[in-house]
């Protein structure tokens, strides 16, 4: 995907998130850190493009939701910035890459902690499938096939200064189900 | 394994990381439910072997808002009035199984040793004049809060440094974020070797007051024989107090910290203390959050970025 595919299948997400929603009406998009930061503020301009009312943003870390503090070292941890209370409001989620879920669930758990939302809807960039967890996504950019071995790399210009979406590693030879995850986008 | 032991040599990018993610947790500190999952399943033990309001307190605080649990050992109430020694005591407690140690004694290095015996990290929580790293990273984060960066900043560290934990690890942490630091006591008070640290030192604390972004003002450690080395409290409060008078001859920005527990009326006035550029209960707060990031990165295994 280049920076058109990307501006498009945002421009599609918002269209689409109106028209589920009925509206805007006490709509919160969230990023997840780190590269869905840019993505929501990105969409929710969109989505004030398409309805003419600003929709506020934010971000969330899910770095101390993580399941494998042990087994991995940490991280940074990123800022967790919500515009007003989540309270009944109807959250959109935004994450670059979905892959095996568990970021998704460290970041529901976040959202618990910070108010009941009314609705939680996701919203992801690029859906690479080998989910383990039940999670899906309500809006996609693009659905891209992967092997468990390979990367799919995002870059955005807000965070790496270049826009694309680039798939890495060796061709879909492994079988699906055999290897081990080692993506760095979707493991939490 | 990783430890805290101390902030000398501590390098910059490390303190930094420390900060940075401390003002994440600040961030959880605020929230209507104050609590992540981070630590959960793990538990961390507090062995103070010398009173501490405070510092204890605030590593409970902080291991309970990452769902650590803990557990607390103090001497008043232990098998050390049996005669167990130290590392019978730790050894003891460890096999009980738990995940870090936090360990305050009135002996310098006493949380070295326990380092070598333990085989979890060991933060140090205080040990005798010498060190009390998670005090330092407090008020660095308190000083960072409110000015942006501590390069360039001219701090003042006043009163009974001889005796001081906190002053030594501030020296050390301040200066590695780039601070200049005054060292302000009668001679009496400073040190007898401070040769090779990075700081100038005066008895003159008028003197100093104008230049100064932040004062930092310590506790005379009567405890630890500081109050015999002056003729009276009425005459350091004089020459070293941090009085009406003397705030008001600080520059309009600058701040006056005190890392507790404070004695209205010698080191600092009633006054003074209650103004809001004392930043005291900030201090408190942050130390919280400070905590959280120490006991998060030690227990996440070698940090990176």
């Amino acid at each position: 995907m280049g920076p058109q595919d990307i501006s498009r299948a945002l421009r599609r997400i918002a269209h689409e998130i109106v028209e589920r929603n009925r509206g805007l009406d006490r709509l919160i998009v969230l990023g997840i850190h780190t590269r869905g930061v840019p993505l929501a503020a990105r969409l929710a301009k969109f989505l004030t493009e398409v309805e003419g009312t600003p929709v506020p943003h934010g971000s969330v870390d899910i770095a101390m939701y993580r399941d494998d503090l042990d087994t991995r070292p940490t991280t940074p941890l990123g800022r967790t910035e919500i515009p007003e209370p989540i309270e009944g409001h109807t959250v959109v989620l935004v994450d670059d890459v979905l892959y095996t879920g568990r970021t998704i669930r460290a970041a529901l758990d976040a959202l618990a902690d910070l108010g009941r939302p009314g609705t939680v809807q996701l919203a992801v960039l690029v859906d690479r499938g080998h989910r383990e967890l039940p999670i899906r996504a309500d809006y996609v950019g693009r659905n891209l096939p992967t092997a468990p071995g390979q990367r799919v790399s995002v870059r955005l210009d807000e965070t790496d200064g270049t826009e694309a979406v680039v798939i890495e590693g060796p061709a879909r030879t492994a079988p699906i189900d055999t290897a081990e995850g080692g993506d760095e986008e979707a493991t939490p | 394994m990783n430890h805290l032991l101390t902030t000398e040599g501590l390098e910059r990018s490390r303190i930094e990381s420390y900060l940075d993610d401390a003002a994440a947790f600040g961030e959880v500190l605020r929230r209507p439910i104050p609590k992540v999952p981070a630590l959960r399943g793990k538990t961390v033990a507090t062995l103070f072997f010398e009173p501490s309001t405070r510092t204890r307190m605030s590593f409970e605080k902080a291991a309970k808002a990452l769902s650590a649990d803990t557990m607390s050992f103090s001497p008043d109430t232990s098998a050390l009035h049996k005669g167990e020694g130290l590392k019978d005591t730790v050894l003891t407690i460890e096999a009980m199984g738990l995940d870090l140690m936090v360990v305050r004694h009135q002996a310098t290095g006493a949380p070295w040793r326990v380092a070598e015996w333990a085989s979890v990290p060991v933060v140090n929580g205080g040990d005798g004049c010498h060190q009390h790293p998670t005090q330092a990273l407090l008020d660095c984060l308190t000083l960072r809060q409110r000015f942006g960066k501590l390069d360039g900043l001219r701090i003042a560290i006043v009163g009974d440094i001889r005796h001081s934990r906190v002053a030594r690890s501030n020296i050390h942490a301040m200066t590695a974020l780039g601070a200049e630091v005054t060292l302000v006591a009668p001679p009496t008070l400073l040190p007898l070797h401070t040769e090779g640290w990075p700081v100038t030192t005066t008895s003159d604390l008028d003197d100093a007051l104008g230049e100064l972004d932040a004062v930092y003002l310590l506790r005379v450690q009567a405890e630890r024989g500081g109050a015999s080395v002056f003729p009276s409290f009425a005459e350091y409060r004089r020459r070293f107090g941090m009085t009406r008078d003397r705030l008001r001859r600080l520059s309009p920005e600058a701040v006056v910290l005190h890392p507790g527990p404070m004695i209205r009326g010698i080191e600092i006035d009633a006054e003074v203390a209650d103004d809001p550029r004392a930043l005291v209960l900030d201090q408190v707060t942050n130390g919280v959050a400070v905590r959280m990031a120490v006991l998060y990165q030690l227990l996440g295994g070698d940090h990176v970025g």
